[in-house]
């Protein structure tokens, strides 16, 4: 093989292999690029039924309640605008309590309920799910609370 | 005191940079052989002096000197010496000092021990290295100096963030600099070779040292990372795709690429230009990681737009640096001559699809960390994306990965053919074929990709030995047996992420002192729960006893704790493990009813994925230990028969 065919051999894979990885990236992303959703997007998008997403929101107030297996909960994450019923069944993270932010990785199934795989709440004074942050979280919350977390 | 003379001594290794920047810059241009000597003392002054900040500022953490303001910020009186002295580089300004101080000692270190490469090389590499430097000292001195002091000084300090109170954690930074830096070094070398068109064998051989004592120490801080996460976070996962571990994982790929486009360069002096790009992008990687974990911006776009100095900073440096290197690319790669050619059924081919396969993994995982951050930041549109990408995209590509790095090491440099390598793979096809029938017919629910893994897997642990087959074992050098373990350490890893994903049982339930627990051949009995408290914290544990197949029973002892400084709670999972999987139990919250959540998990084999990656580092540390003391026998073999002239 010549100099100049074996560098255009290996420039022509090096593009194949880009796209290649390009094309990947590009199909993984738009199967998954929507991946996260707060519960105004749940109404509006309808994500299908068993489809994995991350959900993220704030605890309703007063929705949090336990199931007498002691392992399972019920509560509501809401964005001020709309409510999404979740259940999960595991350990609570620490910081999960009522109005606290939480990302929840799930499924919604066919009657409307997100069940959770995986709870994560804001886990120090200084950290909030990134995609969290700045969602207008007028429904509940306060001033106050915001200034207590 | 002590902090002023740190602060000092910061200073002067800043000014002794310029120093050697100038030095090496205008003595090239120039031709003056005095620079070039007079380069090597002042890097290694720079080095020292720097070092010397860093050990006064581990000083003042240890006895926690309350006037200075990063200590009080980070640090608490009463907290094990431990993490007063991990404390150090526990933030910001102290893990920046320990970058800087760590790329001084590698530069003194290239100073005073790099004999192979031109001089002119060298001194150019000495250079690029104090640019590199100097920035990161107007970072410190400007924008985050490490030796402010507080008034009036407090009572004491706010303590460390209770997550990071961890003895595998308090090395974990360091571990992953050394990485970031060795690779810095690379590409002071790579812009080195490419101001003075030197590009070839010799600068392959002085760089080749760098570049896989960086990769051994990012793999011992992605195995210890994962572990890390997998045994303090209680989630029983060990890979989250977040951000933070991407960030530690591109620099990591890249350098796995560079690892073997060097072997090339270095052996069959091809795939010149293609290195030096790589030994440039595997810097980027470091620089973007840095970024990525230093700038704040992963927990917030926004909180970076608020104050933006320092990830701005980092930025205009990456910017600066990688940039420029791109730019001294574009205009010498003309000068960087065509290498010797080959074929591409041959070493150097599978080498090729190995480089080209890693970039696409590193493209792939690149975009997906990314692309949310640069859509929220233009558009303010929230996304994540997750495992689901991360896996679909990058696990095919890391399958075929693997399957040529099975077949690589037996083919012949240059040329060879495809049949006398079907030939010489006959046996690992065999296996994997076998072990791919076996699975099928008695598993049920794997995964594609897992079951894939795992056939695979057995396949390449009996592949990777096959380059010693028929081998004088004594004779075969160290690095060979380095390349052999390293690969068995791959199948090894690759076996434990299947079979934890696929063959892990979990339990959870509510359970009272008294009740059993049954999972898998385990027996679980909750006997009590009880406070316990330790040197600035207090826990609740649970007392649980456990027998595996009515074997020896032991206790374990889960634990929820509660810091008194910070007012966070971690919960500390109780390990049990035994040669074939491992037993994971969390304690969970209380009830009204007296009742305690336990989630326990059994995960057969899962300790292989961090013994795989123990592997791979202790490949690299055979690898390193025989290229350099084949380097050192060759230099006096030399000097020798010089001397008989």
């Amino acid at each position: 093989m010549k100099a100049k065919h074996q560098r255009l051999t290996l420039a022509v894979l090096a593009l194949v292999a880009l796209i290649g990885a390009g094309l990947l990236a590009a199909f993984a992303l738009q199967d998954q690029a929507n991946y996260f959703y707060t519960p105004s997007d749940i109404v509006a998008k309808k994500p299908a039924v068993g489809k994995a997403i991350r959900l993220g929101g704030m605890v309703e107030k007063g929705s949090i309640r336990h199931e007498a297996d002691g392992v399972t909960v019920n509560f509501i994450v809401q964005d001020g605008a709309a409510h999404q019923a979740v259940m999960y069944t595991g350990i609570t993270p620490d910081l999960f309590v009522e109005g606290s932010g939480v990302v929840a990785d799930g499924k919604l199934t066919s009657d409307g309920i997100f069940v959770a795989d995986s709870l994560l709440a804001k886990h120090d004074e200084n950290y909030i799910p990134r995609e969290l942050e700045g969602i207008d979280m007028t429904g509940n919350m306060t001033k106050t609370d915001m200034l207590v977390e | 005191m002590i902090a002023e003379a740190g602060l000092i001594a910061l200073w002067l290794a800043a000014g002794l940079a310029l120093l050697q920047f100038a030095l090496g810059a205008i003595g090239v241009r120039a031709g003056r052989e005095d620079f070039y000597a007079a380069i090597r003392p002042v890097a290694v002054a720079q080095g020292a002096l720097v070092a010397l900040s860093f050990v006064l500022l581990i000083w003042l953490f240890l006895r926690s000197d309350m006037s200075v303001a990063l200590v009080v910020k980070n640090s608490a009186s009463v907290k094990p010496l431990l993490y007063k002295f991990a404390g150090t580089w526990g933030n910001h300004e102290g893990s920046m000092l320990l970058w800087i101080t760590v790329m001084g000692l590698a530069g003194a270190f290239v100073a005073l021990f790099e004999r192979s490469l031109k001089v002119k090389t060298l001194v150019t590499t000495l250079a690029a290295q104090a640019f590199i430097s100097l920035g990161f000292y107007a970072f410190l001195l400007i924008s985050s100096n490490p030796f402010e002091r507080m008034f009036p000084v407090p009572p004491d300090g706010q303590g460390l963030n209770p997550l990071l109170q961890d003895p595998g954690l308090a090395f974990h930074p360091p571990t992953l600099y050394f990485g970031y830096v060795g690779l810095s070094v690379a590409f002071s070398f790579a812009v080195g070779a490419m101001i003075t068109g030197d590009v070839g064998p010799a600068f392959a051989r002085a760089m080749r040292p760098w570049v896989l004592g960086a990769w051994i120490f990012l793999t011992l801080g992605i195995t210890a990372g994962s572990y890390w996460a997998y045994y303090e976070l209680g989630w029983g996962g060990w890979w989250f795709w977040d951000p933070v571990e991407n960030a530690s994982l591109m620099p990591w790929l890249a350098a796995t690429a560079l690892l073997h486009s060097v072997t090339v360069l270095a052996t069959r002096d091809g795939l010149r230009a293609w290195t030096v790009m790589l030994a440039v992008v595997a810097f980027s990687m470091s620089m973007i990681g840095t970024f990525l974990v230093r700038s704040g911006i992963l927990t917030s776009v926004h909180a970076f737009a608020v104050d933006p100095e320092r990830g701005s900073f980092i930025l205009a440096l990456l910017a600066i640096y990688i940039g420029g290197a791109m730019a001294l690319f574009a205009l010498r790669v003309g000068t960087v001559k065509e290498g010797s050619r080959f074929e591409p059924i041959s070493r150097e081919g599978a080498l090729v699809a190995n480089n080209l396969l890693l970039s696409a993994i590193l493209g792939v995982v690149f975009v997906g960390t990314l692309y949310p951050l640069l859509v929220e930041a233009l558009t303010d549109e929230k996304l994540s994306v997750g495992a689901p990408y991360f896996n679909l995209a990058t696990g095919p590509l890391a399958l075929i990965l693997v399957a040529i790095m099975a077949m690589g090491p037996l083919l012949r440099w240059r040329r060879d053919n495809a049949k006398a390598l079907l030939n010489r793979i006959s046996i690992p096809i065999v296996i994997t074929a076998g072990a791919l029938f076996l699975l099928v017919l008695l598993t049920t629910g794997m995964s594609v990709l897992s079951l894939l893994g795992l056939a695979l897997a057995a396949g390449v642990a009996v592949a990777s030995f096959a380059p010693l087959w028929k081998r004088n074992l004594r004779r075969t050098p160290l690095h060979t047996y380095g390349m052999v373990i390293a690969h068995f350490g791959i199948a090894v890893a690759l076996v434990g992420m299947a079979s934890e994903s696929s063959f892990t049982e979990e339990k959870l339930v509510a359970a009272k002192p008294g009740d059993e627990i049954i999972i898998n051949k385990w027996k679980l009995k909750f006997e009590a729960i009880e406070p316990v408290a330790g040197p600035n914290w207090t826990a609740l544990e649970a007392r649980i006893t456990a027998q595996y197949d009515g074997g020896k029973t032991v206790e374990i002892a889960p634990q929820n704790r509660m810091f008194a400084s910070a007012q966070t709670q971690t919960s500390e999972a109780a390990l049990l493990t035994r040669w074939n999987g491992q037993l994971y139990v969390v304690l969970g919250d209380g009830d009204a009813e007296g009742r305690w959540q336990v989630r326990t998990w059994w995960k057969p084999f899962v300790m292989l994925i961090w013994y795989g990656g123990i592997l791979i580092a202790l490949g690299g540390l055979l690898a390193i230990i025989g290229r350099l003391r084949r380097g050192y026998l060759q230099r006096k073999q030399k000097e020798y028969a010089e001397l008989m002239l």
